[in-house]
């Protein structure tokens, strides 16, 4: 506690530093999710195109991301753009599949009696299929989140900055104190995230309140899924 | 672009493979590490997520682990759990990493047991215990082998995940593929570092793309997708989805 007191400077530094280096991949790998994840709903082959693609880039560990990325971006090996597009991508490749289901999930004569009563297909997208699919994308998202906050703690080895930091730093110092601060400061933060995430899903979405509480319990394969360090 | 060509001119070179400090016995090292890792969990985790699915206690503890486990930032409780090592006088031995590595793969390897047998149609459960099988014949006969593909990608996730992590364990003076990653980044010497980053790639694909064909293979005889779709479509429970759970299991999909 001592150790936090005097250093909290530097703790809340780095803590800001990886509130952002999170929440912009978070942000890029939600919005590009949606084009292609709607994308992937409308056909069989791309489907299973794009969600194999996604597939095989969410299966190369992330450190190893981190260093080829530099080689095929042009960027330089420390440049924190290379820690945001490799978690962009995690983050496209974790959303993607719950982003299709979401949007098949939505029942094909809701969709139809919209395109009765006359709206457009983008009128359409954006006012009946995006919100009915909101709680699923919802969730989806919270599991990105979570997991985006968790992975960016490896950063700290290609010399980007947040909380990973204190782990490399503790580490050579030999001093555990700071290593549990750091660990405790990226639970928190992800609880952080997850909580803002669950507000604006009930002011945004009033209803699903109502709609999703019989539904709170994950299905099966939800669970399988691990998130850490990739 | 300049690294990566250098680092695939490396790994093409067979001269560079052999020797103790060679290619060979570094991926050696990091299968070595995955493995033993991933068999000690799974020694515990595997009977208790089939036991969790069959009685269906604790399964709110699994859920409530797995979500956990997803915060906790590994490299965090790698660097713990080695420095308490040192701390205690075990010195760099692999001793922490493989714990930490055991920890990690716990929460997908029981969440793919327990979500299998969770997901075996309850009528099936009830027919079988109607023709006077016992608990234990039911779990073995029945749950088990329609859990097997889930089970299998709970063990791909876990896997996956253990080889990852166990290249960064190499910051630690540890073996393993990131060896070269870790020692390439500190000396500045890229290529070197891209060649590890190649490998474990590499190394990463090919285990998921054998889990993926052993998934494929354990889906009992009779249960094929289409079966299983049209028999989710009119429970319409969301407990009971087994069809989709054969290529599903990689990535999330959370409901609520």
């Amino acid at each position: 506690m001592t150790w936090l007191w005097n250093n909290s400077g530097l703790v809340l530094g780095l803590l800001a530093d990886h509130a952002r280096l999170s929440a912009i991949p978070i942000l890029i790998g939600f919005t590009a999710s949606l084009p292609i994840g709607w994308i992937a709903s409308r056909s069989r082959i791309l489907r299973a195109v794009l969600l194999t693609v996604f597939n095989v880039l969410y299966t190369i560990p992330a450190l190893a991301l981190f260093v080829v990325l530099p080689g095929l971006l042009g960027t330089k090996i420390l440049d924190e753009t290379n820690v945001v597009v490799a978690l962009s991508i995690y983050a496209v490749a974790m959303m993607l599949r719950g982003t299709v289901d979401a949007f098949g999930s939505v029942s094909p004569d809701v969709l139809q009696s919209a395109t009765a009563q006359g709206f457009s297909s983008t009128s359409r997208f954006w006012t009946v299929q995006f919100p009915l699919a909101g709680p699923v994308l919802l969730a989806n998202l919270r599991v990105v989140s979570v997991s985006t906050v968790s992975l960016l703690s490896v950063a700290a080895l290609v010399g980007s900055g947040g909380l990973g930091r204190l782990f490399t730093e503790g580490y050579s110092r030999g001093f555990i104190p700071e290593i549990v601060v750091g660990i405790v400061f990226t639970v928190l933060l992800a609880l952080l995230f997850d909580a803002i995430l669950v507000v604006a899903g009930r002011v945004l979405m009033p209803w699903s309140r109502r709609m999703s509480a019989p539904t709170r319990i994950p299905s099966p394969q939800a669970v399988v899924t691990g998130g850490g360090a990739r | 672009m300049n690294f990566i060509f250098d680092a695939i001119a490396f790994i093409v070179d067979g001269t560079n493979w052999p020797g103790p400090l060679g290619l060979a016995a570094r991926l050696q090292q990091h299968v070595f590490i995955t493995a033993l890792s991933v068999v000690i969990a799974a020694a515990i985790a595997v009977p208790l997520g089939l036991v969790i699915g069959h009685t269906g206690r604790a399964r709110s503890a699994v859920i409530a682990i797995t979500g956990a486990a997803r915060a906790l930032p590994t490299f965090g409780v790698l660097t713990l759990f080695v420095l308490i090592g040192l701390q205690f006088g075990a010195g760099l031995s692999l001793g922490p990493v493989i714990i930490v590595l055991v920890i990690l793969a716990i929460p997908p390897l029981l969440a793919g047991a327990y979500a299998g047998v969770e997901a075996v149609d309850r009528l099936t459960v009830d027919a079988a215990r109607a023709q006077g099988m016992t608990e234990w014949q039911i779990l073995s006969r029945v749950e088990l082998p329609l859990a097997l593909p889930l089970l299998v990608g709970g063990l791909r996730s876990a896997t996956l995940q253990v080889v990852a992590t166990a290249t960064i364990a190499a910051y630690f003076a540890q073996g393993g593929l990131g060896r070269y990653l870790i020692e390439g980044l500190s000396t500045k010497d890229y290529t070197r570092a891209v060649i590890g980053a190649i490998l474990v790639a590499a190394l990463a694909l090919l285990l998921d793309g054998l889990f993926a064909v052993v998934q494929k293979l354990v889906v009992p005889r009779g249960v094929s997708r289409d079966a299983t779709r049209t028999k989710r479509s009119s429970t319409g429970s969301s407990a009971t989805r087994p069809a989709r759970s054969i290529d599903a299991t990689r990535t999330p999909v959370t409901e609520g």
